[in-house]
């Protein structure tokens, strides 16, 4: 029998985030499913590294302790949860969780994993194949920069989730599938919505925009009366409460901190959006300017009145390449002529650097506490009691790049003084991951979905 | 009179590649039609001047009362390539609130 609900959980909102939130969303309350999302822009990229050193790495490892501790509740209480934590290595983070479960002994466990998205080693042939893959921002031609390309995967969306569903998994791990499917993918399963419904995909669309950032939609990051927020050391992530019918209510968990308000949820509405009319996924366009919300009681806000489009032909692909390196040094200025102290010592790091003959694209000096955030919008104060001085640059060359590191130091007794900060040793040379957008058509690449069984 | 703009409105900020969205949003009806009046995308552009180097562009969200703009060449490259503290544009809905308004 269909369900006349389901409760999705969000659980992570970023590769880093809160450890203790997963088991929190499904030990404090009634929840179905539990989404989490891992990965941003330049991650799949940092974790195609991590599996170039390791085959048996290139997934988000905070998942496996995180599934550690959740096994026996969801099994316990039949939860399903759904993640992208996969990243480059979805199977190997598979067979890690497969250890964990038979440690704990629970048997007959069903893990979809979903792969395909890796198009890497492929990319030769469905470029022959008619893929253009030129930057969808920029314009440029792949050809530039396809020998430097250190990943290249595309944005699989909820299909693949929901037939591994279909074929009974109570875990989804994937790799790149979009954020926002890992929250709707749940719903038309257990809805049977159809793949042309565009309005009540498009509903799933916007309720998986509101969690896939975790506490952002509960009163973190709320740029509004961000006082008012109650307990944040405790803040309950968003959980979006699905109705057959597309409606949505967001809330949380009771005895939680944070909050969800009508003000909360339209700040995460507004997060990273480009056309609000236009909201491209791979099953549909979701028209954000189509969005009602209505505070419900406390901690509850419906979200309706939903339209969307028809999908496109298209998947967008997301790659990387290595372009150079980077490093970032600051030291801290006191009292008295905190500002003009930075502003000296930067003009005689500048110069040394010069004299070095280092050679930089680009050097960048922001003085944290005065303008690093607003620039030239910032209010000029007379007084200022520290400075934070705080010089980057970037280069192709690592030896242009630990040269300026072991200038940073010496500025302590050979510029201005009361200097302090520099505990952390020379800046590190991290190298500069540039991300590269594309589309490509669908039919020239398939996810393909696994079930294994503990 | 002059009013401020963060006394009217909130907003959140990220990052798109190298352009940044900035969103605002208006408390009230009232202050929905100011924030339409009045920031413009040329207004906008003047108020970034020394961090916007791109266009502006600007979309309406009448039903939460809010405008989207987006920022292009704003985040010194984006990503891991920008030298800038704030790469991700994380501050800047709180750049744009302190822009003061005169009103009739």
């Amino acid at each position: 029998m269909m369900k006349n609900k389901i409760r999705i959980a969000s659980g992570q909102g970023f590769w880093g985030d809160l450890q203790s939130i997963p088991l929190q969303q499904v030990t404090k309350g009634p929840v179905d499913y539990l989404m989490m999302d891992f990965l941003a822009e330049v991650t799949m990229s940092i974790m195609q590294k991590q599996k170039k050193r390791n085959p048996a790495a290139g997934y988000a490892k905070d998942l496996i302790q995180i599934m550690k501790d959740l096994l026996p509740h969801i099994v316990e209480k039949n939860i399903k949860v759904i993640t992208n934590g996969g990243g480059a290595n979805p199977m190997g983070c598979v067979e890690e969780i497969v250890k964990c479960a038979h440690k704990q002994g629970i048997k007959g466990l069903k893990i979809g994993v979903v792969t395909g998205d890796d198009i890497l080693d492929s990319l030769d042939d469905v470029l022959k194949r008619g893929a253009g893959f030129d930057n969808m921002e920029t314009g440029q031609k792949i050809s530039d920069v396809k020998e430097k390309l250190i990943s290249a995967n595309v944005y699989f969306g909820a299909r693949p989730i929901v037939e591994a569903l279909k074929k009974g998994a109570q875990i989804v791990i994937t790799g790149r599938t979009t954020d926002t499917s890992l929250t709707y993918a749940p719903m038309i399963y257990e809805f049977k919505w159809v793949w042309d419904d565009w309005d009540k995909l498009a509903s799933g669309v916007i309720a998986g925009h509101i969690l896939e950032c975790g506490g952002q939609a509960s009163g973190g990051n709320f740029l509004s009366d961000w006082k008012s927020v109650p307990d944040l050391a405790h803040i309950g992530f968003p959980i979006a409460e699905a109705y057959p019918n597309g409606e949505i209510v967001i809330t949380k968990h009771q005895n939680t901190g944070g909050m969800v308000s009508v003000d909360t949820v339209s700040e995460q509405l507004m997060y990273e959006i480009g056309d609000p009319t236009s909201y491209i996924t791979p099953e549909c366009v979701a028209d954000f300017t189509s969005i009602k919300l209505e505070q419900l009681e406390n901690d509850r806000v419906r979200v309706y009145g939903i339209i969307g489009k028809p999908a496109t032909d298209f998947y967008k692909v997301s790659m990387a390449y290595n372009d150079g390196y980077t490093a970032t040094g600051s030291l801290t200025y006191s009292w008295p002529d905190a500002l003009e102290k930075a502003q000296k010592a930067d003009e005689i790091l500048r110069t040394r650097l010069s004299d070095l003959g280092l050679k930089f694209e680009e050097i960048k000096t922001e003085f944290l506490g005065v303008n690093a955030c607003h620039g030239p919008l910032a209010s000029k104060q007379n007084e200022i009691n520290e400075v934070v001085l705080r010089i980057g640059v970037r280069s192709n060359h690592h030896h242009d790049i630990e040269a300026f590191s072991k200038e940073i130091a010496p500025l302590i007794l050979t510029g201005p003084p009361s200097v302090t900060g520099f505990a952390g040793g020379r800046p590190k040379a991290n190298e500069v991951i540039a991300y590269w957008p594309a589309l490509m058509p669908k039919q020239l690449v398939y996810p393909k979905v696994e079930i294994t069984q503990t | 009179m002059k009013i401020k703009l963060i006394d009217i409105a909130h907003g959140r900020s990220g990052d798109k590649g190298d352009a940044a969205n900035v969103g605002i949003i208006a408390f009230d009806d009232k202050g929905f039609e100011i924030i339409k009046k009045h920031l413009t995308t040329e207004r906008v552009k003047k108020h970034f001047e020394g961090i916007c180097f791109g266009k502006v562009e600007r979309f309406e969200m009448p039903n939460i009362r809010a405008l989207n703009f987006l920022l292009h060449n704003t985040l010194g490259g984006g990503g891991t390539v920008s030298l800038k503290h704030d790469a991700q544009g994380k501050t800047l809905a709180a750049a744009l609130l302190r822009m003061e308004i005169e009103i009739e």
